[in-house]
């Protein structure tokens, strides 16, 4: 069953081309990692598919029922507005008292409710922003590069906490990030993407790609590395780093 | 004095919450450049012989909404909104000098002239207020969202551009009551005054426009004992009342801040 469907979408800003002829879909408990470079179009995508804009050409189905779980890249307040973290929480859309204590105590971040949403440090912040997704009980989890600005260990707590939502609420989840080797090795497939998609399919296959290797070049050996060596095969790649990056430099 | 309270009051309590989304998203620009339209809604009523009230209101909520929609991608947000601003001042002062209904003067409508309200209008201004009040509590959690983000707001199926809207038309209406009050020039200043001083001393959004609501009715009320007893402008004295409310909350958390590092 499909939660999101885009045929053909495209989006252009001035006369600037950001999506270009894009096909995508989402199936119910699926986990879709969209991986690109900056200014890709990942971000513009999630948010055609939240529905904050409005794709220039092709259409979008969403079905009746989704329920959208958001995590924005950054939440741009100042400090011009004081909110609470129990009050942000409060926001989510029906949520009941009871549902908001779990959803904190799911998040480990009961004990910074009464502190304000500007203070807190990058992880906090994430960790409440998934709470508030939670709520809702979304069967569609969108996150928009989780982990910019967090530290390896915060990088692993904030995707185990991502499984865990997970594997509570039963609900898909369309992921961009950068760090390759963790959402490869737990993700149902990537979609790479670069204004239009260039690839996509299981981890194994994206990660061995050509169009991938060009995009990610050394990166994309070393996480397939790991990729690989996660799921116990052994390693079938040993082009070096350089002559990956060697690729990267045909495409300019 | 009476009406001139109660007219003040008025537009302190329409304000202050409106003033507290101009604060947080950061519009003050924004509120310059739909106040400062007003003028040139005032001349346009004079040339077309309407109510000078539909003028502004009509001139202020074209100007909100073409700067909440226009020209935001050649330049830069702040130039736009101070070309805006200062452009409708500017062609709002001459437009009214050439109108043929000279004898008008320009002041009352870039300084307020509180203390000539009819009871009429006070009736009008209180109006203005309570639809503006009743328009922003029914939709709070709906501003909030949107106002703190726009994609997390869409995500819990709010829809933000209907609220940036709802704000522009109650900006409009608040402008068109308050030019009277305070006038054009400082519209703004009992906007964002009052929202900035309660900003120091509150936890939630909530918190933050009662308390504006408080402190721009004493500013008012201030301002008018002030101004009664000086023998100086009412807006600007109310304005003035605001400012130092804003200094003194600044000061009292700037204060209690050092006092909670120490201990």
């Amino acid at each position: 069953m499909t939660l999101v469907l885009l045929q053909g979408v495209s989006l252009k800003l001035q006369s600037e081309t950001i999506v270009e002829n894009v096909d995508f879909d989402v199936d119910r408990g699926e986990v879709v990692t969209l991986v690109g470079p900056n200014g890709a179009g990942k971000t513009s995508l999630l948010k055609m598919i939240v529905g904050s804009v409005r794709p220039t050409a092709g259409t979008l189905f969403r079905t009746q029922d989704l329920r959208i779980g958001y995590v924005p890249q950054k939440l741009a307040l100042g400090r011009t507005m004081p909110v609470t973290v129990a009050r942000f929480l409060k926001l989510a859309p029906g949520g009941t008292g009871q549902q908001i204590e779990e959803a904190m105590e799911f998040a480990s971040v009961a004990h910074l409710s009464g502190r304000q949403l500007f203070q807190l440090s990058g992880g906090q912040l994430q960790r409440v922003l998934l709470a508030h997704a939670m709520i809702g009980e979304p069967n569609l989890l969108v996150l928009d590069e989780p982990t910019t600005g967090l530290d390896q260990e915060g990088i692993l707590s904030l995707y185990r906490l991502v499984r865990d939502f997970r594997a509570r609420i039963g609900c898909a989840v369309i992921i961009s990030s950068h760090d390759l080797e963790f959402v490869l090795a737990n993700t149902d497939r990537v979609v790479c993407m670069n204004k239009r998609i260039c690839c996509e399919g299981s981890p194994s296959i994206v990660s061995a790609s050509p169009e991938f290797r060009a995009l990610f070049g050394g990166e994309a050996a070393e996480a397939r590395a790991i990729y690989t060596h996660a799921h116990g095969r052994r390693r079938e790649d040993d082009r070096s780093p350089e002559s990956a990056r060697g690729g990267l430099r045909n495409l300019h | 004095m009476v009406r001139a309270a109660l007219a003040g009051l008025a537009i302190a309590v329409a304000s202050a919450p409106l003033g507290c989304f101009v604060v947080w998203r950061r519009m003050a620009y924004f509120g310059d450049a739909t106040a400062h339209a007003a003028v040139l809604g005032v001349a346009l009523a004079l040339a077309f012989d309407s109510s000078i009230m539909l003028g502004v209101f009509v001139v202020s909520l074209a100007m909100a909404v073409f700067v909440t929609t226009v020209g935001r991608n050649t330049y830069e947000a702040d130039t736009m909104l101070g070309v805006s601003a200062h452009a409708a001042l500017a062609a709002g002062i001459v437009a009214v000098s050439l109108s043929s209904n000279s004898g008008i003067n320009l002041e009352i409508f870039l300084f307020g002239e509180i203390l000539a309200v009819s009871y009429a209008e006070v009736a009008v201004f209180w109006a203005v207020a309570a639809a503006v009040s009743l328009l922003i509590y029914s939709r709070w959690t709906a501003l909030i969202a949107s106002t703190m983000n726009e994609e997390l707001a869409h995500a819990s199926g709010f829809r933000p551009r209907i609220e940036q809207l709802l704000l522009n038309l109650s900006l409009a209406a608040l402008v068109a009551a308050a030019i009277k009050v305070v006038g054009a020039l400082l519209v703004t200043a009992m906007l964002i005054i009052p929202a900035a001083a309660a900003r120091a001393v509150c936890k939630t959004p909530e918190q933050m426009a009662a308390a504006a609501t408080v402190l721009g009715g004493v500013s008012v009320l201030a301002g008018l004992a002030g101004s009664y007893r000086f023998d100086t402008p009412a807006g600007p004295t109310m304005v003035v009342c605001a400012t130092a409310l804003f200094a003194l909350s600044a000061a009292s958390s700037f204060i209690m801040s050092r006092i909670r590092g120490q201990s």
